[in-house]
């Protein structure tokens, strides 16, 4: 048997775009990419391991997963409400808010970072009625999670909102139709259906939290041990010329990311089947009768 | 198993289809309330201050920060590094959606993995792989500087940072739309004798013009805005290696707040204009599909 790599189509320029499309993909991206492991590699297992593990290293994984997981926690909550509100509900301002969702996406992170540690600063415009209160919101722990969930808000609100608007007002209506209460009818109908999506936008939002940088950099106050996230702890290796501590720092970060990269791509797949499941139901009425009969 | 309440027969019809699939109103009110009030505090409130703030010490203030000869060097270098990256990354993302989106070949998904792949990485790590291959005690290091050829802590080295993270936009915008649109109209062009390139700006290009539009809007911003892989291969030399995100940067650290935040907010109305475009562009895109639907009902 003839080994087949590519399907036979008239259409031309395959060579060209595809040998161009992995010369600029291995240029730019898989060898700068790959020398990272290999200057790791110049380090014994031991000296790897004596870095990775450091106090100062672990206090910073605490901090950038725990202050991710959280930030990303509150985006799932709030980005249900969000997409569901902006499905459901017509509102004054609504298609304004809708477009406005993507705002941290466009705007710089150093933007963000500015704007936000103004904002909580103890003489901010929230700052200074969370201070009374004894909250200090910026630099501190908590100052971590509000850049970080602002980086994440649009992931929940943009992978939900396509599933909600596609699902068929029928399902629940039939829920309705057999008694089910609309509490029912929600735990019952929506949230399963909406499930795969809305983990889909958590662990984006998560993954995206884990390597940020501009815009907590300046709310976090960055001392370290408390308030230091893993990427500035790369900064702060890097501006003392200890080149092998950065690598080995960024290997555990890299490692994470193709990890987490991994994850997203399963629960994509596992929503899209869903998707297909559900689509493939929605055979128009003739064709049923068709296969019935 | 659970228990099944009957509906109550005595409640209207009408009122009953209704709560079907909707929620009371003070439910309905409730949760608009939230979700407003969770988009105005992270959303709203941070537009709001950039503006002000870049605006408090009045407009002479904020017309002198960015006339400022270190805040014009890096408006231009910003310009120049997105000049570059971005119709790089152009071209590139139409030759991935070609190959990837118009053939079926063996490892197809395993490339469109490996295209997502920057997106994934921190934006710091992304500038540090650079420092490890070109600065002075990466691989290439010696030999760069015996040729005397600087890449790291100069202008180059920005702009690979800015390709890096800006790789993916444009390709993984138009791989789903060329994949979607399918290989018929290109062969009926090539069956009627059009040449590949013919068929490619003839038939190809207008069919995807608003995703490559879209695509290259995220991807220019992005590449305008980047601040922590650009931050690591820079070198933070005023008026020379400063692009606009690090020239906030040390404006802020130094106290400077108007300064910091007028430059600010050149960037936040391209922000603005980003999602503006998006918005517009979006609407067109569905325009044009449902224009499509319209003329193959037609046709019907």
């Amino acid at each position: 048997m003839k080994l087949q790599l590519k399907q036979k189509s008239i259409l031309p320029g395959f060579g060209l775009a595809l040998g161009f499309t992995v010369l600029y993909l291995s240029l730019l991206v898989l060898i700068p990419l790959s020398a990272t492991f290999l200057k790791a590699s110049s380090l014994t297992w031991q000296q790897f391991w004596h870095i990775a593990s450091s106090h100062r290293a672990v206090a910073s994984y605490k901090l950038s997963f725990g202050a991710s997981g959280m930030a990303a926690t509150i985006n799932l909550f709030f980005g249900l409400i969000v997409a569901w509100v902006l499905v459901r509900y017509n509102f004054p301002g609504k298609r304004l808010f809708d477009s406005l969702v993507d705002l941290p996406f466009a705007l710089p992170t150093a933007v963000a970072g500015i704007a936000l540690t103004t904002i909580y600063a103890p003489n901010g415009w929230i700052g200074r009625f969370l201070e009374p209160l004894g909250i200090h919101s910026a630099y501190s722990r908590l100052g971590v999670v509000i850049a970080l969930t602002f980086t994440g808000l649009p992931f929940v609100v943009r992978t939900v909102q396509p599933v909600l608007e596609d699902l068929d007002k029928d399902m629940e209506e039939a829920a309705a139709s057999l008694g089910a209460n609309r509490w029912q009818t929600i735990t019952r109908v929506l949230f399963p259906a909406v499930t795969p999506a809305a983990l889909t936008g958590f662990s984006m939002a998560f993954a995206r939290a884990v390597g940020e940088y501009g815009s907590v950099v300046f709310i976090s106050g960055n001392m370290p041990m408390k308030t230091e996230i893993t990427p500035l702890l790369i900064i702060t290796k890097l501006e003392q010329y200890d080149y092998a501590g950065a690598t080995a720092i960024a290997v555990v970060m890299l490692v994470s990311s193709f990890a987490l990269l991994l994850t997203i791509n399963l629960l994509q797949a596992w929503s899209g089947g869903r998707f297909k499941r559900s689509h493939a139901s929605e055979l128009p009425e003739t064709a049923e009768f068709e296969a019935a009969s | 198993m659970a228990s099944i309440t009957l509906p109550n027969p005595g409640m209207p019809v009408a009122s009953r289809a209704v709560h079907a699939t909707t929620e009371q109103s003070w439910v309905r009110w409730s949760l608009i309330l939230v979700a407003v009030t969770f988009l105005g505090v992270f959303l709203f409130l941070p537009l709001a201050i950039v503006f002000s703030s870049a605006l408090q010490k009045g407009f002479s203030v904020y017309v002198a920060a960015l006339r400022e000869p270190d805040a014009m060097a890096a408006i231009k270098l910003t310009l120049i590094s997105a000049g570059i990256s971005v119709p790089l990354n152009m071209i590139f993302g139409i030759a991935a959606a070609w190959a990837v989106g118009k053939f079926e070949f063996v490892g197809k998904s395993l490339l469109v993995t490996l295209i997502d792949l920057p997106f994934s990485v921190s934006p710091v790590v992304s500038g540090l792989i650079y420092v490890l291959i070109f600065g002075l005690q990466g691989l290439l290091g010696p030999w760069l500087a015996a040729h005397d050829v600087k890449i790291i802590f100069a202008v180059p080295g920005i702009v690979l940072a800015t390709m890096f993270v800006t790789f993916p936009f444009v390709a993984r915008e138009l791989i789903p739309l060329v994949e979607a649109q399918g290989t018929e109209e290109e062969e009926a062009a090539l069956t009627l004798g059009a040449s590949g390139w013919q068929t490619f700006w003839r038939v190809t290009l207008p069919n995807i013009k608003w995703g490559l539009l879209y695509g290259v809007i995220l991807c220019n911003a992005r590449a305008m805005g980047e601040f922590g892989a650009v931050s690591v291969v820079s070198g933070h030399i005023r008026g020379r290696t400063n692009t606009m995100p690090l020239h906030i940067e040390i404006l802020y650290n130094e106290y400077q707040f108007a300064p910091a935040f007028a430059v600010a907010s050149l960037l936040a109305l391209l922000a603005l204009a980003t999602l503006l475009a998006k918005t517009i562009v979006e609407w067109k895109a569905r325009q044009q599909s449902s224009e499509v639907q319209r003329i193959s009902g037609e046709a019907l």
